[in-house]
């Protein structure tokens, strides 16, 4: 049951992250590599923040926020206006933000225990677990709410026209540019909310957290649509967020199995590369070599 | 309308410059179709795309109404410019339904801002605009467009293009890629738009009979110039074989009838 309930909690604090991927991935056909440098930026923002400036943690997560769609205005500046490739663009910031997150840190880690956050400021539950799925239940439907409002909203239109056809959203007289920039700034704004979540879940925030986040963040979706996809009247956003589950749980069973936890990226490599091999031609991480 | 003023267009290919135009000049007059004909290369498609912003001219202006548009972004002259291209998916959003395009097209030059992309009542309306094609899309406002046939994407364009009415609408061999019948219906449509909402219209054609049947203005381009300009009664008495006479006559190079249809 604790085993149930702890990949319940770490899939609902990284569906926040998932929900940001699949703006990129699915919706904008974007292979944003920023993620894995916002993830951890919003864990330092919360973290310092909390430690060393008395925000209130929701304070924290907001500029949290803000500090990951920074992230996202970059890496769409310099993909748009220099025409640096998409993947490269990302990858750009991802080395930067490493070293803008040992700057906002001062160190490599900082720990919150003793502080105030969100798991002991709020009590929703006796139960400290289910206190925590709670409190990060909240957190992650009202964002995913909002999410869902902006998707059928004309901005959502045009965002999911961009991925689908540029040319289009141009024809619209729609600035494709600010659109593009606009959509990195959102994905990357939830993404670091995920990592300053997270911070404040395992009471610490460290610089080498965001590795592999992009590939988790596309295990969770590939495995959601591959469980999901089928029932119909069922929003991407959710089938996304139950990806996000499923994959934490997938990864509790294989360290069940016996694999030490190290051996864990490895794995949803595998599981990532597994799954999109057989459909290589829809995937656009491997579609310009495939074509 | 349109005008095209010294425009001049070089393209760099592989070691080799490509003259396009040199210092052409061209007008349109509101109100007017025109179709435009020529050989592969003749700067037909280079016209629209200097038109819509595609392409800047190397020198030269492009004015619509009195305005000076050479330097507007594509995006900004969307707002009042539309373009059917010849490809069925580049006019509409594959994985999103028809009434979301439409909508889309609905609010085409507006602010794409925080209200709901669907609007009441848009459903009806959206269903009389389609029915009128007759290909029973209107029982399928729900379905992806991409899972659509060529023909009805197309279809579609076009209306998405015509929704918000353009002050200039570019066609670029917008049934080529159909089969006949479907190429029939599509034309016929395109002249109810165009007559229905007066717009001022280019067409580029490779078909020289449906160049003679529609529009009220032809003009033939080979070789950086505007080879022939006929409108009106002049027009109405084309035939297939004296336009390719006058190709024969300008063409050095004596191209075949092939090459004008190819």
């Amino acid at each position: 049951m604790t085993f149930l309930m702890g990949s319940i909690e770490q899939g609902l604090i990284f569906a926040i992250m998932v929900l940001g991927v699949y703006i990129t991935y699915k919706i904008l056909d974007f292979p944003d590599l920023t993620v894995d440098g916002s993830f951890p930026m919003g864990a330092a923002v919360v973290a310092s923040g909390i430690a060393t400036r008395g925000w209130s943690p929701i304070f924290a997560l907001f500029i949290a926020g803000i500090a990951g769609a920074l992230a996202g205005l970059f890496t769409g500046f310099i993909h748009v206006h220099f025409k640096i490739r998409d993947l490269l663009a990302g990858i750009l910031t991802m080395t930067a933000l490493y070293s803008v997150n040992l700057r906002i840190m001062g160190k490599s880690n900082i720990h919150l225990f003793n502080q105030t956050h969100l798991f002991n400021k709020f009590s929703l539950s006796e139960h400290s677990i289910l206190n925590a799925i709670l409190i990060i239940v909240v957190i992650l439907f009202i964002l995913k709410f909002l999410l869902d409002f902006l998707l059928v909203t004309e901005f959502g239109f045009a965002l999911r026209a961009l991925g689908d056809n540029e040319k289009l959203v141009i024809a619209l007289g729609v600035n494709e540019k600010i659109l593009k920039i606009t959509g990195l700034m959102i994905s990357n704004a939830l993404v670091a909310i995920s990592g300053g979540v997270l911070a404040q879940h395992q009471g610490f925030a460290d610089i080498g957290m965001g590795t592999g986040i992009i590939v988790a963040g596309l295990a969770s979706i590939i495995l959601g649509e591959g469980v999901f996809k089928n029932i119909k009247k069922m929003k991407m956003t959710s089938i996304v967020l139950l990806g996000s589950i499923i994959y934490r749980l997938a990864i509790s069973l294989a360290l069940r199995a016996g694999f030490r936890a190290t051996d864990l990226k490895l794995i949803t490599a595998l599981i990532v590369i597994a799954i999109l091999a057989p459909k290589s031609k829809l995937s656009i991480f491997n579609k310009k070599a495939g074509d | 309308m349109i005008e095209v003023k010294a425009v001049s267009k070089k393209f760099m290919t592989i070691g080799q410059e490509k003259i396009v135009f040199d210092k052409l000049n061209f007008k349109v007059e509101e109100g007017e179709f025109v179709s435009i004909i020529g050989s592969n290369g003749a700067g037909k498609s280079t016209l629209m795309n200097l038109i819509i912003g595609n392409v800047p001219p190397d020198q030269g202006n492009i004015f619509i109404e009195g305005e000076n548009i050479t330097k507007v972004d594509a995006h900004k002259r969307a707002r009042f410019i539309s373009k059917v291209y010849q490809n069925p998916t580049f006019g509409t959003a594959p994985s999103m339904t028809i009434k979301e395009n439409l909508a889309m097209a609905e609010n085409k030059g507006n602010l794409f801002g925080l209200r709901f992309g669907l609007k009441k009542g848009a459903e009806e309306r959206y269903k009389k605009i389609v029915e009128s094609l007759g290909l029973g899309l209107e029982n399928q406002l729900n379905t992806p467009v991409g899972s659509l046939s060529g023909g009805q994407r197309q279809s579609l364009s076009l209306i998405m293009a015509t929704m918000q009415k353009p002050k200039v609408l570019l066609l670029d061999e917008h049934t080529a890629a159909l089969d006949p019948k479907t190429q029939i219906m599509i034309m016929n449509k395109t002249r109810e738009i165009v007559e229905t909402n007066k717009l001022t219209t280019l067409m580029i054609t490779h078909n020289l009979q449906d160049a003679i049947d529609y529009g009220n203005r032809l003009i033939m381009l080979h070789n950086k110039e505007i080879i022939l300009d006929v409108s009106g009664v002049e027009k109405q008495n084309l035939t297939i074989e004296k336009l390719l006479k006058v190709f024969n006559e300008k063409d050095n190079h004596a191209i075949s009838e092939n090459m004008l249809f190819s």
